[in-house]
């Protein structure tokens, strides 16, 4: 006699989905998993009540903060009426939106570009060259410029997307490249080369001009934030966004149930491009020029580290990586300036003068300890040690799946 | 005692239901096997996913030390991937143990070097390298046995020095079995090597199988239910990821129409000739429609074969 | 024709250069999946290091060239291994993470090179003869050429030798094809990592001497530069391939020095819209294979 088993129950309930086709019965695989990460939304649903509760506050916080007299001392370099806070805080707005449109690519799609900052180099160098060339008011001359990274997003994300995963970095790389090579060879003497281009003042509005009015460059900047953030909101959680976030999770599932990813890639690209090019257009008003460090790959980087730093994946991890990034860089190059590091023996003077040594250093060490950025700590934190595991595990996943 | 031990949880809900004990298992397969010898893999609670999706799920089951023991299942039920998990090139939990010792968190190159030959699914073949260097690249041992697979596969011998990509489906899977074979193994996973090729190059596969299985156990994914039945003492059977049916007998398992039907969507019997082809195809649908039904046909499966709710999912 | 010839020859030279740079990242990206930011920063650091010893060594003398070389490359290789085991291998088999980590390399160890030698650039010398010219066809061409192009040549040539013969280059070249199923053999592969990571790390060093005489500087910027050309020449070459980095590296070059002479300065583009063809002809690369 033989013995064998047989288990009706566990084998009616597959048998059951069988009838599907053969991707249904892999997306019907797929679903306990999921569905506890829906669990775990639900339950954090009064958390993100408080969260956007929060949010408003700060925000009308920092929309009356020109009108306030705050001190940061050892962050701000004056009270928060000063135009030199002003400016600062302006830039970290800034570079909180920029890095919020590289999230739409790699938090959101899992797209890893290397050629985010070709956008927001043309923000600004299409403002510049346009302005200083055309005698238009403002407002005509961002459109025009806004029309032409359209275009010219369009044409890199059709040509780049034709590859994923790491060729696909390398080929953005490259067309960036070349526009931060193109910029700085000063064609038609348009550019001003390496030594950048002087923002052309004469058809801009009064009330963005001068120091004493930083602070309206400041609101201007705080309005391109909330802006930036609405729009990746308003992407990340349209049809297009949900789509761009399957097929960051498995391409192949995606093509099965016949969405096709391309299309939806491109149209993230392109909006991801569109509004770095908002916030660089901005950055020009703010800073008063332009430099090719605006276009080059290491600016890309800089967004990119932001965005790990702060917690892939997370709007809010791309605001305070933006800011924190904005604010750290800051503190280190005073530090590498000051007294204290001229007296110190080689060994230590050398990396602690180096603010971009530190960065890096930083940014290696919360990939390899520190999955999920700032945030992820932050969340882990509130956490039991079971459930902080398991998120790291998926924080982890969440870089993963951006190939 | 059964010669294919059941995990305790099962035999404890075996009694509870009142299904035959399992000491009364007696077989003829068991009968050479020296009914003490301790099975060569036992899996117990095997869970695996792969990009975040479970394709495996609290699989338990093991393999005797001797003789091939089949696993079974429709396309896409886990099969492959089980056998992975049981190596670790997908990540997995549970408790694999492999001759007495866990196995189960270690990386894949060192379970391999314990004693394991895997044949994958799709043959594998390193399709720039010669056909010398795929098998040099897999010795092993200090004395890899290269005259034994010179005698099985004298073809190789001749093509030494041809890139392996260039070789035919049949021939790869020569070298994906010789790579394998050239080792001393305590246990060998062989992942369809039937698949795609024509009737008599199958037969030589299943000879080759056949007489490698007199020294080393096997575990063999195989849709072809005509070399099942020539080859498999036992055969495990999973649906959905999960283990669904297992028998220390596979010929008895194939000859029930009903369980087949239900479990493999195939008749075991409807002619050998056809049957092949019939495993082979993308599935076969047409059985799709009857199986929730078919589900409730336990009560025809004969009186040896126990039933067991505990695998039953929420 | 005096024209063509020198082009040619200068664009070999620097094909050479890209060369060095892109065989490593070939390697490294077929074998592992890793796109390694921080290849720049093992070619400068190698091109520091020749030239560190150079000038102690006194600096226009042969042996001196080939002890710098010796010493460019065998820092790039220690560099590399360093990378590979400290930083790469605690992220096994998470592929962006990796990338992430050799960016943050490539940050810091610039960022350090600064600090170390500063921002501008250093002007070097090497044997009398690299100031000499060699004239071909009428071509007056500087003898540093010849140099990079026979160093490249004897790179291919050992790394092709290596690939071939060995059972490491045996082991990578089966990884490049399938990582998995060399584990599922028995073999650890992490091993071929680190030696995949060394290799390449050593042909940058030597590239960065090289590069340094072909340039006449260094300057910690000296490995970005070239990494970005080297990242279009394996894309363009098909990842993963070392015939392919080869042949790429050249056509590259060739474009690029042609380009910039008839076509004023453009060379740079013309380089980029031949990456925009391949890709939107042949997406692996002219000998890469289908992903
Ligand atoms: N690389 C992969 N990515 C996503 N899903 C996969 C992958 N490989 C297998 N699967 C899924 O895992 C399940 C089990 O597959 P597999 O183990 O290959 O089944 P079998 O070998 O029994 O045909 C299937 O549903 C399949 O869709
Ligand atoms: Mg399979």
């Amino acid at each position: 006699m033989t013995t064998s088993k047989t288990d009706p129950q566990s084998e009616a309930q597959p048998a059951a989905a069988g009838s599907a086709s053969a991707g249904e019965t892999a997306v019907g695989a797929g679903q306990r998993p999921r569905k506890a990460k829906h669990d775990g939304g639900a339950a954090a649903g009064g958390r993100s009540l408080l969260t956007w509760g929060a949010g408003g506050a700060g925000v009308v916080l920092l929309a009356l903060l020109p009108l306030l007299n705050l001190s940061l001392p050892g962050v701000l370099p004056g009270p928060t009426y000063t135009p030199g806070s002003l400016q600062l805080l302006a830039m970290c707005m800034l570079m909180a939106a920029a890095a919020l449109s590289y999230h739409l690519l790699l938090g959101v799609t899992g797209l890893l570009s290397f050629g985010h900052a070709l956008y927001f180099g043309a923000g600004v160098y299409g403002l510049g060259v346009i302005l200083d060339t055309f005698d238009i008011p403002l407002l005509p001359a961002m459109g025009l410029t806004l029309l032409l990274v359209i275009v010219l997003a369009h044409v890199v994300g059709a040509v780049g997307l034709r590859v994923t995963g790491i060729p696909f970095a390398m080929v953005t790389l490259a067309f960036a490249e070349a526009g931060h090579v193109l910029v700085g060879r000063n064609p038609g003497q348009a550019t001003g080369g390496e030594e950048g281009l002087t923002l052309a003042t004469e058809n801009l509005p009064e009330a963005l001009l001068g120091v004493a009015n930083t602070r309206n460059l400041y609101w201007l900047a705080l309005i391109v934030l909330l802006v930036v953030f609405a729009v990746v909101t308003w992407v990340q959680y349209s049809r297009a966004g949900h789509v761009a976030a399957a097929v960051r999770e498995n391409e192949l599932r995606v093509r099965v149930i016949g969405v096709q990813p391309y299309l939806v890639k491109l149209l993230v690209f392109v909006v991801g491009g569109v509004l770095a090019s908002a916030v660089g257009m901005v950055y020009l008003l703010l800073q008063s020029g332009a430099v090719p460090r605006s276009l080059s790959a290491d600016f890309t980087i800089t967004l990119l580290v932001m965005v790990v730093l702060g917690g892939v994946g997370s709007r809010w991890g791309a605001i305070i990586g933006g800011v924190f990034y904005t604010l750290l860089d800051q503190r280190l190059t005073a530090l590498a300036q000051s007294e204290a590091i001229a007296g110190l023996p080689d060994i230590l003077r050398i990396p602690l003068s180096e603010p971009l040594f530190i960065l890096g250093t930083l940014f290696i060490l919360v990939v390899l300890f520190l999955p999920g950025g700032i945030t992820g700590a932050v969340h882990r934190a509130t956490l039991s040690r079971g459930q902080r595991r398991q998120a790291a595990a998926r924080q982890r996943q969440a870089l993963e799946n951006a190939e | 005692m059964s010669q294919h031990p059941q995990p305790s949880a099962d035999a404890a809900h075996a009694g509870a239901t009142g299904a035959p004990a399992q000491a009364a298992a007696v077989q003829p397969a068991a009968a050479q096997a020296g009914a003490h010898a301790r099975p060569v893999l036992e899996i117990a609670g095997l869970t695996a996913h792969i990009a975040g999706q479970q394709v495996v799920e609290d699989v338990s089951f093991s393999v005797p030390a001797t003789g091939i023991t089949a696993l079974l299942g429709r396309n896409g039920v886990g099969k492959t991937s089980t056998i992975k998990a049981v190596i670790g090139l997908i990540s997995r939990t549970g408790s694999v143990t492999l001759d007495g010792e866990r196995i189960d968190k270690e990386p894949t190159f060192k379970i391999i070097r314990r004693g394991v030959g895997y044949v994958p699914e799709d043959r594998e073949v390193f399709s720039k390298l010669t056909v010398a260097e795929n098998l040099r690249l897999a010795e092993r041992d200090a004395s890899p046995r290269r005259q034994l697979v010179e005698e099985l596969f004298p073809d190789l011998l001749k093509r030494a020095s041809q890139m392996a990509g260039t070789l035919s489906g049949g021939q790869q899977q020569m070298v994906s079995l010789a790579r394998a074979l050239l080792n001393e193994n305590k246990l060998l996973l062989i992942d369809e090597p039937t698949k795609g090729l024509a009737p008599k190059i199958v037969q030589e596969v299943a000879e080759t199988l056949e007489r490698a299985a007199e020294t080393v156990p096997i575990l063999l994914v195989e849709q072809n239910l005509q070399v099942v039945r020539q080859l498999a003492a036992g055969a495990v059977v999973l649906s959905g990821g999960r283990v669904v049916h297992t028998t220390a007998s596979a010929l008895e398992f194939l000859d029930n129409e009903d369980l087949t039907q239900r479990l493999l969507g195939v008749h075991a019997d409807a002619g050998h000739g056809e049957d092949a082809a019939a495993g082979h195809g993308e599935d076969t649908d047409a059985g799709h429609g009857e199986n929730a039904e078919a589900g409730h046909g336990e009560a025809a499966a004969p009186a040896n074969t126990q039933t067991n709710p505990n695998g039953a999912q929420k | 024709m005096s024209t063509i010839v020198l082009l040619t020859v200068t664009g070999l030279g620097l094909g050479a250069l890209y060369f060095l740079v892109a065989s490593g990242l070939s390697l490294i990206y077929g074998l592992m999946g890793v796109l390694n930011f921080a290849h720049g920063s093992f070619l400068t650091l190698g091109a520091f290091a020749g030239w560190e010893f150079a000038r102690r060594a006194g600096a226009d003398n042969w042996w001196t060239f080939l002890g710098s070389l010796l010493v460019g490359a065998v820092v790039g290789a220690l560099f590399a291994a360093f990378t590979e085991f400290v930083l790469i291998r605690k992220l096994y088999e998470r592929h962006i993470e990796q990338v992430l980590v050799t960016v943050g390399l490539s940050l810091a160890s610039v960022a350090l090179f600064d600090g170390i030698w500063g921002t501008d650039t250093i002007h070097i010398s090497g044997p009398e003869w690299f100031r000499e010219t060699t004239g071909i066809l009428g071509a007056q061409i500087s003898n540093d050429r010849f140099v990079a192009i026979i160093a490249a040549v004897l790179v291919l040539l050992g790394l092709v030798f290596f690939l071939k013969r060995t059972r490491y280059g045996m082991i990578i070249r089966a990884g490049v094809e399938s990582r998995s199923m060399v584990t599922a053999l028995g073999i650890d592969v992490r091993k071929a990592f680190t030696l995949v990571f060394a290799i390449g790390g050593a042909a940058a060093g030597l590239g960065g001497v090289l590069a340094s005489h072909y340039f006449q500087y260094v300057s910690p910027l000296l490995g970005g530069s070239l990494l970005i050309f080297a990242f279009i020449v394996t894309v363009i070459g098909g990842l993963g391939s070392l015939t392919g980095a080869a042949i790429a590296s050249v056509v590259v070059a060739l474009l690029q020095q042609f380009a910039n002479f008839y076509l004023n300065g453009t060379g740079d583009f013309v380089v980029v819209v031949a990456l925009a063809l391949v890709l939107l002809f042949r997406p692996s690369g002219l000998l890469g294979r289908k992903s």
